[in-house]
């Protein structure tokens, strides 16, 4: 199969590979934010990204052409997810985008690959409507509103709760979508809530809540905040003798838990797409892989975007090539719904969801949600 | 649970009172409201944070370490800031709007050096036992916190009251020309009582850091808007004002959570607030107005 794609872009990859014959390689843009406040999940996207294309390209490529990277920082910020958006379809004529790093800027830039019929590809954005923008919008980032139903799900059935009490932030747009999707969730699976209370950010005392909360007797708190607030929550409920368990959303999944909650970081129940004790044997081999490169154990972002490439690379074995950048581009997006990829984030398929006209839409993920528990300073996978 | 909210609002009324002293006490003194406390307070609690995880010195050495950088802190937005600015006779408002441009610059050195992401005290430090009584749970640091609010309260009303210094002091806060021609070294006075406040700010700064388990270079931000709060409350300038306005305060606070709701809390707290200053406007212990003009 062959790729040939601009004339001049042929050369200067030539010009500056001499080694290397045809067949062209596979351009592939990346727009992520490597710089900014996001720039702590961009790097480990791209991280993911560059890991997964090594090894597709040392394994033989795809029929024989390497995917070549063409790596741009967003910055987090929307204008400047549209300009790299701009840049990557039209100037370095990429055959597909992975990005951006934020929701907000995926709202701002993906129509701008909708109207150039370019397939966008997200990792990381899980907010509501993203897909729908249109059918050249894919995203393999499992979004909330699909994985705390499955965490309060797991987390009844493995403590028999019958009643809880509902705890968030209620000046956040974060923890209040994750209070929304809890509320719905607790209401489908029939779940009483004893009490509903909320903080705001900046909050140093939650005590007075939760001797509320305690008083009411539940078996359990569900928690939509951020650790920033959460673990003192967890502190301070801990001192109150309130040993209950803490049901949280995806801004309480993560390590730092056990650092700023020390010693009474227990019994906090999240779910989440990946998780790095998950034995199976693609995980180990996806950890053992980003270790060797980056010397440090990858997150749920490197996982995310390192089963992306296999998903496209996937697609792209399979869709006929015909070398021109248009048909090539329709091609990847006709094949790319009906894949199906086993990776570090379990089996994976897309579901086609309807845009915002009720036409069909985008493409979101269907994953099946990791539910674990902390004790003693690490995840235990209860499903 | 009424002796458990009982509880919650004597150790949070304690934690604001113990923020208020020092911003209280500059005010009498200086005639400044100094919106660097706020972040003076969290250069107190990285001090201490430093000390302790990097010098690795024991918890009342870290807070000495506190008291060391805030005090040095103090004298130097008298000596560079505040002194100045009196000596040219500047509009009143001047030294508050500097007082913010220090702390933005203490929040961004803060966050330049250490990061922007919340930090904690090590565990092996923390005072982390709980007490039990018929139900009601608290841990020794409220306890300590709440007596570092009195104990303090004490001293420095003790040392206004009977000292030759706390003599001049007052006399500086009726009028600083008087005190002056009287022999009073007033600016030194002036100096002293920055340090002193800082100090106080730095030392608040770690208890509440350890109590809420957080080191942030925001920290600072919302502790001083409720201090404010709490010193208009009690009456501009008074010491035993700064520590009812605190308790006042925390029992606003955790009783409307407690009968009224979570979300209304700060309506209900700076609702009863406003009503209060409508019927007292110099504060629970202000002194009348025309004394200041």
């Amino acid at each position: 199969m062959r790729f040939t794609l601009a004339i001049f872009g042929l050369i200067a990859s030539l010009a500056l590979q001499p080694g290397i014959a045809a067949p062209a390689d596979i351009k592939i843009g990346v727009a992520e934010a490597l710089t900014g406040n996001a720039a702590q999940y961009g790097v480990s996207i791209r991280n993911g990204l560059e890991l997964a294309a090594g090894e597709v390209n040392a394994s033989g490529g795809i029929n024989g052409s390497k995917l070549a990277l063409v790596i741009e920082d967003e910055q987090g910020k929307k204008e400047e997810a549209i300009n790299v958006f701009k840049k990557l379809i039209f100037q370095d004529k990429v055959l597909m985008l992975f990005g951006p790093t934020l929701s907000n800027s995926a709202q701002a830039s993906d129509p701008v690959a909708q109207a150039a019929r370019v397939v966008v590809f997200g990792t990381s954005n899980t907010a509501d409507g993203i897909t729908s923008i249109g059918n050249h919008v894919f995203r393999n980032s499992v979004t909330e509103a699909d994985i705390l139903p499955v965490t309060l799900k797991v987390t009844a059935a493995k403590t028999g709760l019958k009643k809880v009490a509902v705890l968030f932030g209620n000046d956040d747009i974060f923890t209040k979508s994750g209070y929304d999707n809890f509320n719905k969730a607790l209401q489908h699976l029939k779940i009483p809530v004893t009490t509903t209370e909320t903080f705001a950010k900046g909050d140093v005392d939650f005590k007075p809540q939760l001797t509320k909360i305690k008083a009411g007797k539940p078996d359990a708190i569900v928690l939509s905040a951020l650790v920033a607030e959460g673990a003192p929550i967890m502190v301070q409920a801990r001192q109150l003798g309130l040993t209950l368990p803490f049901i949280g959303g995806n801004g309480m999944n993560s390590p730092r838990i056990f650092e700023l909650a020390k010693g009474s970081s227990d019994n906090l129940w999240v779910g989440s797409p990946w998780s790095v004790e998950n034995p199976s044997r693609e995980n180990k081999r996806f950890i053992a892989a980003y270790q060797k490169v980056h010397g440090a154990l990858p997150d749920q972002f490197a996982a995310q975007a390192y089963d992306a490439i296999y998903i496209v690379a996937e697609a792209l074995k399979k869709m006929p090539a015909t070398g021109v950048l248009e048909a090539d581009r329709k091609a990847l997006r006709d094949t790319l719904p009906a894949i199906q990829w086993t990776g570090a984030t379990g089996p994976f398929k897309f579901r086609q969801v309807a845009d915002n006209n009720g036409k069909p839409g985008g493409y979101d993920a269907v994953q099946t949600a990791i539910v674990m528990a902390t004790k003693g300073n690490r995840y235990v996978i209860q499903n | 649970m009424l002796a458990q909210q009982l509880v919650n609002a004597i150790s949070l009324g304690g934690v604001y009172a113990l923020f208020a002293l020092g911003f209280t006490l500059i005010f009498g003194v200086l005639n400044v409201v100094n919106l660097a406390h706020g972040a003076l307070f969290m250069l107190g609690a990285y001090a201490a944070l430093y000390a302790v995880t990097i010098l690795r010195v024991p918890l009342l050495a870290g807070v000495l370490a506190a008291m060391l950088a805030t005090g040095v802190a103090g004298w130097l937005l008298d000596k560079m800031i505040l002194a100045p600015l009196r000596k040219s006779h500047a509009p009143h408002l001047a030294p508050m709007i500097a007082t913010i441009g220090l702390a933005i610059v203490l929040n961004s050195s803060v966050q330049g050096f250490f990061g922007a992401a919340n930090l904690r005290f090590p565990s092996e430090v923390l005072p982390a036992d709980v007490l039990t009584l018929g139900g009601v749970q608290i841990t020794w640091l409220e306890l300590k916190i709440i007596f570092l609010a009195f104990v303090l309260m004490a001293v420095l009303l003790w040392g206004l009251k009977k000292t030759r210094v706390g003599c001049a002091l007052r006399g500086v806060a009726e009028s600083p020309k008087a005190a002056s021609l009287l022999g009073v070294n007033v600016e030194g006075l002036f100096r002293s009582t920055s340090v002193i406040a800082s100090m106080l700010g730095g030392v608040a700064g770690v208890l509440i850091a350890l109590y809420t388990n957080a080191v942030f270079p925001l920290m600072g931000q919302p502790m001083l808007h409720k201090g404010i709060a709490v010193v208009i409350l009690g009456g501009m300038g008074d010491i035993r004002g700064a520590l009812l306005g605190g308790f006042f305060l925390g029992f606003a606070e955790v009783f409307s959570v407690a009968y009224i709701g979570s979300t209304m809390r700060d309506a209900v707290a700076f609702g009863l607030l406003f009503t209060i200053l409508l019927l007292r406007p110099e504060g629970l212990f202000g002194k009348a107005l025309e004394r200041r003009a």
